[in-house]
């Protein structure tokens, strides 16, 4: 930790848009922040390059108005963002201000709020006791935060053992007011509170060990589940051009995964989308706790609109805030939307610092940073063996829908699921785009998957989904040689084949996000689903000639849909269940 | 211009590019305005005592010895119930004959609306053609651009949709319209307002390429002084932003920065986002729409200047010529309106996103017919029936030039569908069709 108590100063030299230069008169801190004094009011500022006496600062709001010769401040510190009860439920701009504090319809220059409340009082009951050896991380309390099973933490920051000298009894507290002194080997000795603060950039590491994950994470979505599942501390990532249902799909996940902690950072995409989690979470049920979905979220807004370097911020800041919580052996879901739009900030500030422009003008160290960035999700084991995850899902905007441009490579890297969208499917409206043939999960190869899925889904259940998968893939070379030969010039029963995988499609992938019912599946409807059209796939069938088949299974589908808008094991659902068995006794080939 | 007292005159230019001038000058503020002989620039950098100013009207005829003069502020707009009515330049001067209006004077670019304090968008637009109503619903607060050809008639479909929705005040922003598109404009809102409701700010092909990059903001204050104070419904319409976006890149170049891709500046996205995400629906009713123009090339919208405004915009429209029926539609399978889901099925039938999705789906099943039609190959009883339909679809409900109702809409596409084709094959939740497919 640096000293705080002097503070450098400097003057402003040069401006050109957000990026400004400042002679400073002393030592320089990278990623140090500094305040601007415009009038009456402080502009926010990061460091981030550095020549001689001449600090680089990257200006967190406009900067019209500014003038050569202008004061500013350094702080001695990085970017830190306040830890403790009081973050679900909260609207905060990348910059970790609370959104709601601010008065006002438009977002004044210079305003900052509190992230926390100040006065709340929280119910806190210590786990710790005097004498006790304790570091990083380890938990000296439950704070109950709104529902969510909240710990209070020995400071991130501290280094080395420490002694708890004493803590306090169990009450109501405010995150300011001292609940605990920590002796460390020296003798001396720190008070500390429910708040703890955490520069953003760097992870928070205070766990034993970050393990392969094995655990399947639900998010009711079939064909992520089903097809391409993700784990628990897993990470994923979703291309997809413009219109191709991106972010349907990213609240759909949001909504329904099996999360104690949402975290959603809406990272330069469009105003209207974060209202709509704002009108929305609040009112939603949420199905795991019986109270609202908005009571273990957290909303980092930093809309296209709001300054493009709290947008760089603004990732970081949901990360930080993850980790904060699977520091409390909790599983949190992070969705960024998306990570082009932050990797647009990076090369907008490269380029006002005229680096050189590496492949799109991005800048050269572009997959180090993203590689870097998704390394801090994972599962991992506290020192008390307890295990939290961080699960990170984060959209790509790929320019002109192009798989091949940089920010969609370098993530493609280090994400071990690929949701790819598929405009082709979005424009026959067959969503979600998912593609099936494009789309992977790694995990799904992961034997530690298979040894969970074996265990708490269905024996068979790696097998069946492979074959899913085959069926789909053959209905598509089908589908090619139908459309090269036409109808008549293949066997009937190519068509089957095709419609077999045209059934899956219909059935399995895709899904109304939009209905009520249909939207979520849990787990062990899926699996209902699927044996029932793994059934059908390994049903002979008789036709006469092409036309009957798709015309028989295209009343198949319509029944076995009928069964996904009905509530599960509703008298509706077994009614249309009852209508499937009798058309497959129609055409079904005797043995 | 306006020159006030005591103020320092500089007489001395260093450096002259086509769009910029550099000076030496002290107590400049950034994005400051300035007149150079009389032309209004702005300062754009600046390095120690060296400012740099971008000449709206272009350098052309500049010396190293032109006067300029600092105002102290940022580009202005004077804003009052006065505008209504009026044809101004890129500077909020009157183009039309009229004297200048007063009124408040306000900085053109204003701080972004918290999030928190907006509202919803849950309104919706009715225009009339079903290619918007019925399959890619407007709602009031939302952006949404025209991505069209320059041969197609986007100026008038876009003038025809203003005049039919139910707004306060329509103000457009012209950026290198040609003279007669103006006049186009200016007459037919003429013809059928009188112009009450109808503000223009304008730039002519005529004028500067460099004047343009003022025209959304100036246009968008205006948009904001209304929906702010006079709590009404603002339709702002920008044609055509590919022009604006040129003009960026015109200036980024002549600063010397690194282009991305297309030749475009690196911030292309900051700055549209900027601009159309001043679409808003305000808690205490007011609202700005914003519907806009992105032309072209080739229709390649994988261009940097449509595709960073398609992960803006919410939602893009496409013309098409149907040659089954030769008639404009808005392209059912590109087009697309994000916040449609937030009235569709709400504030209209509920039968709507299913009927909705069943025709687009008829009519992507009938593109497919259409292609086996053309390789030569024999048609089934169904892709007759459904390219049947695709014909009636086009143009009873696709065609521009159709007018209803969103309810007139739903009840003619039931009846396409159950004069072509089965129940099974249109796949609606049942309880939809037992109350709208009409017994035998």
């Amino acid at each position: 930790m640096s000293n705080t108590e002097h503070k450098n100063k400097g003057i402003v030299t040069s401006i050109i848009a957000n990026l400004v230069m400042v002679k400073c008169d002393g030592a320089i801190q990278q990623n140090g922040i500094c305040y601007f004094i415009d009038g009456d009011k402080k502009i926010m500022g990061e460091v981030i390059k550095t020549v001689g006496d001449i600090a680089y600062v990257q200006v967190f709001e406009s900067t019209t108005g500014f003038k050569v010769g202008m004061e500013v401040e350094f702080t001695g510190h990085m970017l830190e963002v306040a830890l403790g009860p009081g973050i679900v439920t909260k609207n905060f701009d990348g910059l970790q201000n609370d959104l709601d504090k601010m008065t006002g319809v438009f977002l004044q220059r210079g305003e900052s709020t509190f992230a926390l409340e100040d006065d709340k009082k929280w119910p806190f009951k210590p786990l710790a006791k005097p004498g006790d050896k304790v570091a990083a991380g380890d938990w000296l309390a439950d704070v109950d935060e709104s529902g969510v099973p909240h710990k209070t933490m020995v400071p991130f920051k501290f280094k080395g053992e420490y002694t708890v000298v004493d803590i306090a009894a169990e009450g109501e507290y405010t995150v300011l007011e001292d609940i605990a002194t920590l002796e460390d080997a020296d003798g001396k000795k720190h008070k500390v509170q429910m708040m703890q603060k955490w520069p953003v950039k760097l992870p928070i590491q205070v766990h034993v060990e970050k393990e392969r994950p094995s655990k399947l994470f639900e998010t009711g979505v079939r064909v992520i589940d089903t097809m391409n599942p993700i784990l628990e501390g897993g990470t994923g990532f979703i291309p997809g051009p413009f219109g191709s249902g991106k972010t349907v799909l990213q609240h759909a996940i949001s909504k329904q995964a099996a999360a104690d902690i949402v975290i959603i950072a809406a990272c330069g995409e469009r105003a209207n989308e974060v209202v709509e989690i704002f009108t929305e979470f609040p009112e939603l049920d949420d199905p795991r706790t019986g109270k609202k979905l908005m009571e273990r979220t957290c909303i980092i807004a930093n809309t296209s609109n709001m300054p493009v370097a709290a947008r760089e911020a603004s990732v970081y800041t949901a990360m930080t805030i993850g980790e904060y919580y699977r520091a409390m052996g909790l599983r949190t879901i992070l969705l960024a939307d998306s990570t082009s739009r932050w990797a647009q900030a990076l090369r907008e500030m490269s380029n006002r610092l005229e680096e050189l422009p590496g492949p799109d003008a991005y800048p050269m160290d572009l997959s180090a940073v993203i590689s870097n960035y998704y390394s801090r999700a994972g599962r991992t084991t506290l020192r008390n063996g307890e295990k939290g995850s961080v699960t990170f899902i984060g959209t790509v905007s790929p320019a002109g829908g192009n798989l091949l441009e940089p920010v969609t490579e370098s993530t493609k890297k280090v994400a071990r699921c690929f949701f790819a969208l598929s405009q082709q499917r979005a424009d026959s409206k067959r969503y979600p785009a998912i593609d099936p043939m494009e789309s992977y999960s790694k995990y799904f190869e992961y034997p530690e998957f298979e040894k969970y899925a074996k265990e708490n889904i269905g024996d068979t259940w790696v097998d069946v989904v492979s074959d899913l998968k085959n069926s789909l893939i053959q209905g598509k070379e089908i589908y090619e040689q139908i459309n090269i030969l036409g109808d008549d010039g293949v066997p009937v029963t190519y068509h089957e084949t095709f419609w077999k995988s045209e059934l899956i499609d219909f059935v399995i992938l895709q899904q109304d996000a939009f209905d009520k019912i249909d939207c979520n599946t849990p787990l062990e409807r899926q699996k209902y689903m699927v044996e029932l059209v793994s059934k059908l796939i390994a049903t002979e069938f008789t036709f006469d000639n092409f036309e009957d088949v798709s015309a028989y299974f295209k009343r198949i589908i319509y029944t076995l849909r009928q069964m996904n808008y009905s509530q599960f094991k509703s008298d509706e659902f077994k009614k249309f269940e009852r209508e499937l068995n009798e058309l497959v006794n129609e055409r079904k080939v005797e043995e | 211009m306006e020159k006030r007292a005591f103020q320092k005159i500089y007489c001395k230019l260093t450096n002259i590019t086509k769009a910029t001038i550099t000076l030496e000058a002290e107590g400049v503020g950034y994005k400051e305005l300035a007149y150079v002989d009389g032309r209004a620039a702005q300062v754009v950098k600046m390095i120690g005592s060296k400012v740099t100013l971008q000449v709206f009207s272009g350098t052309d005829g500049l010396s190293t010895d032109s006067e300029v003069v600092f105002t102290g502020e940022q580009p202005m707009l004077k804003v009052s119930e006065h505008l209504s009515g009026r044809f101004f330049n890129a500077y909020g001067k009157p183009i039309d004959g009229l004297p200048e209006i007063t009124g408040e004077e306000r900085p053109i670019e204003s701080p972004s609306v918290n999030p928190v304090r907006r509202v919803q968008p849950n309104q919706l637009i009715a225009t009339g053609v079903a290619g918007i109503d019925l399959n890619n619903t407007l709602v009031s607060g939302q952006k949404i651009p025209f991505f069209a050809d320059p041969d197609q008639p986007y100026n008038q479909i876009m003038a025809m949709i203003a005049l039919r929705a139910k707004v306060d005040k329509i103000i457009l922003g012209g950026m290198g319209l040609t003279w007669d598109d103006y006049l186009f404009f200016k007459n037919s809102f003429e013809q059928d307002h009188g112009l009450s409701k109808i503000i223009g700010f304008i730039n002519t092909t005529e004028d500067s390429p460099v004047e343009r990059l003022l025209i959304p903001d100036m246009a968008l204050t205006a948009a904001e002084y209304f929906a702010t104070e006079k709590n009404e419904k603002v339709l702002v319409l920008l044609t055509d932003m590919t022009q604006y976006c040129n003009s960026l890149s015109i200036v980024s170049n002549r600063m010397d920065q690194i282009p991305s891709k297309d030749s475009m500046p690196g911030s292309l996205y900051s700055d549209l986002a900027r601009l159309y995400e001043k679409a808003v629906q305000f808690p205490d009713g007011g609202n700005i729409t914003i519907l806009a123009v992105t032309t072209l090339s080739g229709s390649d919208i994988t261009h940097a200047i449509p595709d960073n405004t398609g992960y803006i915009t919410e939602g893009q429209l496409f013309l098409r010529k149907s040659t089954d029926v030769n008639k404009v539609i808005i392209d059912p399978f590109r087009s697309l309106s994000r916040l449609k889901q937030l009235v569709i099925g709400k504030t209209t039938r509920e039968d709507h996103p299913q009927v909705m999705n069943a025709a687009i789906r008829l009519y992507a099943d009938a593109a497919n017919s259409r292609t086996k039609m053309e390789n030569g190959f024999d048609l089934t009883d169904y892709d007759k029936r459904v390219l049947r339909f695709s014909e009636d679809y086009s143009r009873d409900i696709l065609a521009v030039d159709v007018n209803l109702e969103v309810d007139e809409m739903l009840d003619t596409t039931w009846d396409l569908f159950q004069r072509n084709l089965t129940k099974d094959e249109v796949g609606i939740k049942q309880e939809f069709v037992d109350r709208f497919w009409k017994k035998d």
